[in-house]
């Protein structure tokens, strides 16, 4: 069934017409991977699916209903992760997590403390986000979007600054999320190690 | 109620196009009503029997005041439209009126000033028309201000569009409040004239200019509309077939 | 999809957490918020320096003086207000919650006035007095400070949502917001005037009051709004 369906997207930066008539559907457990060269429109596309960007044609649809008609129904349902971490820097990490996934649901210092686990983040010491590496900080960023636990991912370069050791722990969440019937769109140049039929790319060119 | 005529003035071309046809229409009328006007204000209106001569500049004082507002009302709602219903044409109204706004705000303020000269043995008393004319002068500037930080011009639209609705219900306050300061410190308005006092060889021509001073705004808006819209749309292909074809 | 539903918080936790987040923030870095508190006593300062500083000469200049000083401050405050969440992203977040974006940035509104605004409002007995306003006159000219910095915090959050992530934005920032804040200028002067005088003050104080409560319906909606476009 499908869940997320872009009709006829046309996007502009400025005056740069950078997507023309996009077409994609993506159905319970698939994901979407954005490649492209730079400048060549993935996180203008993003941020338009996410509502952050006007469409100045074209419809996105979320559980067949225009996500424009009733934003507040589609983003209680999506968890975006652009380019800033959106870390505060004088807080530590489950502060963070407690002011940021704390805004969407209830969740306790344990639940925290799995989502930091998972994402392979082993300094719950207290050190606040303006001490941390930057890969630490995008690890702090994923907890967030998995302690949002929502059904769709919108992920900008989701794996910058992540070792391969990152890479691969994000390899695993995907993947945890896709097979619970999750869906993702993901801008990306590195080679998701998700399973082939849930796959699906989008080249921008 | 049929909309049609709403949603084609909506798209560039056509506006271009009835833009282009009015301009001459706005342009003539305003020349000749000026005409007329300054003939009845500058030559036969009487001599004001306080003011002498001098009260003659209210021909361009009045209008360019009144005009000034007018200006912000339309700017303000040429936004509100764009916002609303996206509508590109709008926005381009309201960035083209906002210059002849603060244009005739300058007006209004420099010939009270002047006219303050005789009147008040000055050129700049606290009055608070003047003083609100200022703060208006200033709110336009704002306008345009945040419009030239911008360069993404669907984003300077939109912002600028957000400030002129709140400079909007801004202007009624402000205007209220600088009467109130004033009525404190001096108790009466100093440039006031009643119509009910003004003799029709005054008022007629009065209202001749005002005419003039709206229709010619009416033209360089749409001027400035048309040169706005082809800035924006120097990409598409009508443009190539309206300038072509002698438009 | 099956196991998951849609995830509510109620609204006004969702304030209450960001009431808590920003002030814990302000907290850590009291340097950021000390600055305009620091600023509106030096331009206080100034003005005696710059004029006659005898105290029946300096009381008729007093509520103008406290007044600008205020409204420069509060201008000063302002690039606090949004700048730093909407570089690191955070402002993007706010805006893909799925709650009413203007009722979050009144929650961040309310902790910058808490930590920029009320400030102005605790020193005040102590500049009004030197500035030559007696003793009686203090809750009145605290009173006024109170509800035109509510004021000037809301209607200056619509000009920090529309200059955000602008260069010059400063400048810009102040050229937007200082002809809006001329009512408020007006009346908070003359209520400040009148309660030095010991003259009743609750013509200018319904119109403050009035002025603030209005700022507070419509600047967040305003403020949403730009917030939104600047963030495209």
């Amino acid at each position: 069934m499908t869940l997320l369906a872009a009709q006829d997207l046309h996007l502009w930066r400025g005056d740069l017409h950078v997507l023309r008539g996009l077409h994609f559907e993506l159905a319970a457990g698939q994901c979407l991977q954005v490649t492209g060269v730079n400048g060549a429109g993935k996180s203008t596309l993003l941020r338009a699916l996410a509502g952050l960007l006007p469409l100045e044609s074209g419809t996105v649809q979320w559980r067949g209903s225009n996500t424009r008609a009733d934003p507040h129904a589609y983003h209680s349902e999506l968890a975006w992760l652009g380019h800033g971490t959106a870390l505060k820097a004088d807080l530590s990490a489950p502060e963070n997590l407690r002011y940021s996934a704390g805004l969407r649901r209830q969740c306790g210092r344990a639940d925290m403390d799995a989502a930091l686990a998972r994402v392979g983040f082993s300094h719950s010491d207290g050190r606040l986000a303006r001490q941390m590496s930057a890969g630490q900080q995008r690890r702090v960023a994923l907890a967030r979007v998995l302690l949002l636990d929502c059904a769709l991912w919108l992920l900008d370069e989701p794996t910058s600054n992540l070792d391969s050791g990152g890479q691969h722990m994000f390899d695993q969440i995907l993947s945890a999320h896709l097979e619970q019937g999750g869906l993702a769109v993901i801008a990306s140049h590195q080679a998701l190690a998700v399973p082939a039929g849930r796959l699906q790319g989008l080249e921008l060119t | 109620m049929n909309w049609v005529w709403f949603h084609r003035l909506g798209s560039p071309p056509h506006f271009f196009r009835i833009a282009g046809r009015m301009i001459p229409w706005f342009a003539w009328l305003a020349a000749i009503t000026g005409i007329a006007g300054l003939i009845g204000g500058l030559g036969l209106a009487p001599p004001d029997y306080q003011q002498g001569e001098g009260y003659r500049i209210i021909f361009v004082h009045v209008p360019a005041a009144v005009l000034s507002t007018t200006a912000y009302a339309v700017m303000a709602s040429a936004a509100a439209v764009g916002l609303i219903w996206r509508m590109n044409v709008a926005h381009a109204v309201a960035a083209s009126s906002a210059a002849v706004g603060a244009w005739f705000t300058f007006v209004a303020l420099a010939t009270g000033s002047l006219w303050g000269r005789p009147m008040w043995g000055t050129y700049w008393e606290w009055d608070p028309r003047l003083v609100s004319e200022l703060v208006l002068l200033f709110l336009y500037l704002g306008y345009m201000g945040l419009r030239s930080a911008i360069d993404d011009t669907a984003r300077a639209d939109r912002a600028s569009a957000v400030l002129a609705l709140v400079g909007v219900i801004n202007l009624p306050i402000i205007h209220y409040s600088v009467d109130w300061w004033n009525s404190l410190h001096q108790g009466h308005t100093l440039l006031k004239f009643g119509k009910a006092s003004m003799p029709p060889s005054m008022l007629v021509p009065l209202l001749l200019m005002m005419l003039a001073f709206t229709l010619y705004f009416g033209a360089i808006l749409l001027v400035r509309a048309r040169g706005e819209i082809l800035r924006r749309e120097r990409n598409a292909r009508w443009i190539g077939e309206a300038i072509g074809a002698g438009s | 999809m099956s196991a998951r539903t849609p995830i509510k918080v109620s609204p006004a936790r969702a304030g209450w957490l960001l009431v808590q987040r920003d002030l814990r923030l302000g907290l850590r870095r009291p340097g950021e918020w000390l600055q305009p508190l620091l600023f509106f006593l030096v331009v206080t300062t100034l003005f005696p320096l710059a004029t006659d500083p005898q105290m029946s000469r300096l009381r008729d200049i007093a509520p103008g003086a406290l007044w600008v000083a205020a409204l420069l401050s509060s201008l000063l405050a302002l690039e606090l207000l949004f700048r730093e969440d909407g570089q690191d992203g955070s402002l993007e977040q706010l805006a893909v919650l799925g709650l009413p974006l203007s009722w979050l940035l009144l929650a961040k509104t309310c902790v910058h006035w808490l930590l920029t605004g009320l400030p102005l409002v605790l020193v005040a007995p102590l500049v009004a007095t030197a500035l030559g306003a007696p003793y009686a006159a203090i809750p009145g000219v605290m009173a006024a400070l109170l509800l035109g910095s509510v004021a000037l915090s809301l209607i200056g959050a619509v000009g920090a949502g529309l200059t955000l992530g602008l260069r010059r934005g400063g400048v810009l920032l102040a050229l937007l917001v200082l002809p809006l804040a001329v009512p408020v200028l007006i009346f908070g002067a003359r209520a400040t005037a009148l309660a030095i005088a010991i003259e009743p003050m609750a013509a200018p104080m319904y119109l403050l009051g009035a002025i603030a409560v209005l700022s507070a319906t419509l600047a967040p909606l305003a403020a949403a709004a730009a917030v939104r476009i600047s963030l495209e």
